[in-house]
């Protein structure tokens, strides 16, 4: 494999894969912490039809209606969950059971009705995360990653992710003290004043926006299991606020980088003929983490015993 | 399309499918196990295309169901393990450990199945089916199977009833019987796998868990009883099952599993706009109803004490024209609203209007004579209990004294049959 190839081929992929696993590791610490878990399943899920019905109105695969209607989507669902479960009496997994899944459907039925398969808005890439389709073929070598004009070419999800980030980690740098009061002592938070309301609804805008940025480039069930996997992981490991957050962010871009490397370029280069779904496989390194982390942590508990009964 | 036998099929095997469903989705509701099904559902996809790889590589016919099902079980029983493991010490909660299940292994089903890809054999025949559903494809001895797990669900729910009720409802009751909480949860969980495996192929490992939450949280807007409950939620899924299908079977573009949670969703919809006891609708109907009520009250009540302010005693009150500027001053509103509200009432047949008066009717004079007989019993409770500050009891009536039965305003009065005459002045409020 040549540098070119790398630079055409397997920069833009891994590239969406770090920066989607990092942004959704950073703000899953949150939702854990929050007991908010199943709300990135959902978004995720839920953007579907606001995606569709972008594309619908405007006709074209553009970015930007696409973007502001899976928005859209995930606002209505985010108050569509709060209404039913004010209103029905719920409990929160249920309705958000509930909510998501009629979206989802929802978005299933758009995606034939709207004739939007038969573009190229790809069901697959849904359903699986289509991370290999990103490729950059402006790549000449080492010199266009200096070349303003072929950076351009990049694909567009890219930009956008990154855009994403760099916005999403400056809101948690400025957040950090409110954030970890939300979550360690919502009580006391309450009590010095913090608007705990408006703090949430910052969270769930912050996770609806990474879901956005992310669901078109790396798929709905990525933006899920990284969003809970490295964040659980840690939390495993780990009650200190810093190390959690941090950790969550570093742990999804290790598995984002590693679990890319082990679909394709690892068997390629060892001489196999075939490669993996690399959503399919960073999203099994995460689950495997929280198993290793379980391990590890139970390891620890266990030690300080046997130091007990032997002195 | 006419109604042939392979769309009857399919439609009975998804209403069937949809009836197991609903049933066990009540039941895993009401024992906060919502989304246990969504776990099941999305672990199965790497059972069923192990089993499809598996299968091939022996030389088989990979689009086999039995052993694909077989394949989806398992998996779905290693999931529910999975997340009963992972929740074992608390640390870290269900939600989240049915989202880290869910999402890594419907992963590795994604890992696996683009690996199947390769496979020369052609194994990934037909395993997309399981991710959305696929009802068309259903055969008649797949609606058999349907009919199978619907009966043997329904009546292992019916058998267990009891038990399940006291899990759900009192579990300190089912320890006092003798009956153990853990083992009626075990089994509801074997419940929720068969159930959820079995709908895959109707609706989809993505949406199965919706064919087990939407019927059940349906069910639970329109009644408080369980029984109840259960047949409303067994008819609902069976209903959306059938309605799915035959959408889909009518434009085959489209998904079975989405149209099925649709259905579902629709009737969600429409029961939480229209439940009579705890719909949106209902419920705001009865807010503005309340309110009206409660204004029209004062200004009746209004109405009558601007006559006694204006030297109408007790017994002759009610039967005099008023301004209603004098009444819109009492009440502290704009006159345009005191005008409007007159409309209203005149409307209603409670006063008759003339040049900027009002007059009480009959009926007008009594229902009158009832708010301000409600008022003062409230005010003169008060005011007897020790209240010294008359305004503020007057506004404490103001705002408990709707819905205030005849009978206690009665108790509540030191001379039953006659009206009080107001503790306060009577005029412009300042």
């Amino acid at each position: 494999m040549t540098v070119v190839d790398f630079l055409r081929l397997d920069l833009p992929a891994l590239l969406a894969a770090i920066l989607a696993c990092g942004l959704c590791g950073l703000l899953g610490s949150f939702l854990l912490l929050r007991r908010d878990s199943l709300l990135g399943d959902a978004l995720s899920h839920a953007v579907l039809p606001g995606i569709i019905a972008g594309f619908a109105i405007t006709g074209a695969r553009a970015g930007l209606p696409m973007l502001l209607g899976a928005l859209a989507a995930a606002l209505a669902a985010v108050f569509v969950i709060s209404l039913v479960r004010r209103v029905a009496k719920l409990e929160a997994g249920a309705a958000t059971g509930a909510v998501f899944t009629s979206f989802f459907a929802l978005g299933l039925m758009l995606i034939e009705a709207t004739g939007a398969r038969s573009v190229d808005l790809d069901l697959d890439c849904v359903l699986f995360g289509q991370l290999e389709s990103l490729v950059w073929l402006e790549a000449q070598g080492f010199a266009s990653l200096f070349d303003p004009a072929a950076l351009a070419s990049l694909p567009r999800q890219i930009f956008l992710l990154a855009t994403v980030a760099l916005v999403l980690a400056g809101l948690v740098a400025l957040l950090w003290r409110p954030l970890h009061l939300l979550c360690f002592d919502p009580d006391y938070a309450a009590a010095i004043g913090l608007p705990a309301r408006g703090l949430d609804l910052a969270l769930n805008l912050m996770v609806a926006a990474a879901a956005v940025a992310a669901f078109e480039a790396v798929g709905s069930i990525l933006v899920v299991a990284m969003l809970v996997c490295p964040a659980a992981a840690i939390r495993l490991l780990t009650d200190s606020y810093r190390a959690q957050v941090l950790g969550g962010a570093a742990l999804g871009v290790a598995l984002g980088a590693l679990g890319y490397a082990m679909a394709g370029p690892v068997p390629a280069a060892l001489g196999q003929e075939f490669a993996l779904n690399a959503a399919g496989v960073i999203g099994t390194l995460g689950g495997l983490t929280v198993a290793v982390a379980m391990l590890l942590r139970q390891w620890r508990s266990a030690a300080p015993q046997s130091v007990l009964i032997s002195g | 399309m006419t109604l042939g036998y392979n769309t009857l099929v399919v439609l009975l095997g998804c209403a069937l499918l949809g009836l197991a469903c609903g049933t066990v989705g009540a039941f895993a509701l009401l024992r906060g196990r919502a989304l246990t099904a969504d776990a099941v559902g999305h672990a199965a996809l790497p059972g069923v295309v192990l089993v499809a790889m598996l299968v091939a590589s022996f030389g088989g016919n990979p689009r086999a169901l039995p052993p694909l099902l077989v394949g989806a079980l398992v998996a779905g029983v290693l999931g529910v393990l999975a997340v009963q493991a992972l929740t074992l010490r608390r640390r870290i909660r269900e939600d989240a450990a049915i989202a880290i299940v869910l999402s890594s292994c419907y992963a590795l089903g994604v890992a696996l199945l683009s690996y199947v890809q390769t496979m020369p054999q052609a194994a990934q025949a037909g395993l997309g089916k399981f991710i959305l559903g696929q009802a068309a494809a259903m055969r008649a001895e797949d609606t058999l199977w349907a009919g199978g797990i619907a009966a043997f669900s329904v009546l292992i729910c019916l058998a267990l009833f009891q038990r399940l009720r006291a899990a759900c409802f009192d579990p300190d009751y089912a320890r006092v019987m003798g009956l153990s909480v853990a083992r009626t949860d075990l089994m509801l969980l074997a419940l929720i796998v068969i159930v959820a495996v079995a709908g895959l192929q109707a609706v989809g490992l993505v949406l199965v868990v919706a064919l087990l939450i939407l019927p059940a949280v349906t069910a639970r807007l329109l009644t408080h009883r369980l029984p109840v409950l259960l047949l409303v939620s067994a008819l609902l899924g069976a209903l959306s099952g059938a309605l799915g299908a035959a959408a889909s079977a009518f434009e085959p573009e489209w998904p079975t599993g989405a149209a099925v949670v649709l259905a579902g969703a629709i009737f969600f919809a429409l029961a939480l706009l229209l439940a009579p006891e705890r719909g949106v609708l209902p419920e705001a109907w009865r807010r503005t109803r309340r309110r009206i009520a409660a204004t029209e009250s004062h200004f009746l009540r209004a109405a009558w004490e601007a006559q006694e302010a204006a030297g109408a005693g007790p017994g002759t009150a009610g039967d005099r024209w008023t301004p209603i500027a004098a009444l819109a001053a009492a009440r502290g509103w704009s006159e345009g609203h005191a005008s409007r509200l007159a409309l209203w009432l005149g409307l209603r047949g409670l006063v008759a209007r003339a040049d900027g008066e009002i007059h009480l009717t009959p009926r007008g004079a009594a229902a009158a004579r009832r708010a301000v007989r409600a008022h003062r019993a409230v005010e003169i409770h008060l005011l007897g209990l020790g209240a010294t500050d008359i305004a503020g009891a007057d506004r404490l009536a103001d705002l408990v004294e709707h819905g205030l039965p005849a009978e206690m305003a009665t108790r509540l009065l030191a001379e039953p049959s006659s009206l009080p005459a107001s503790p306060h002045a009577l005029g412009p409020k300042t």
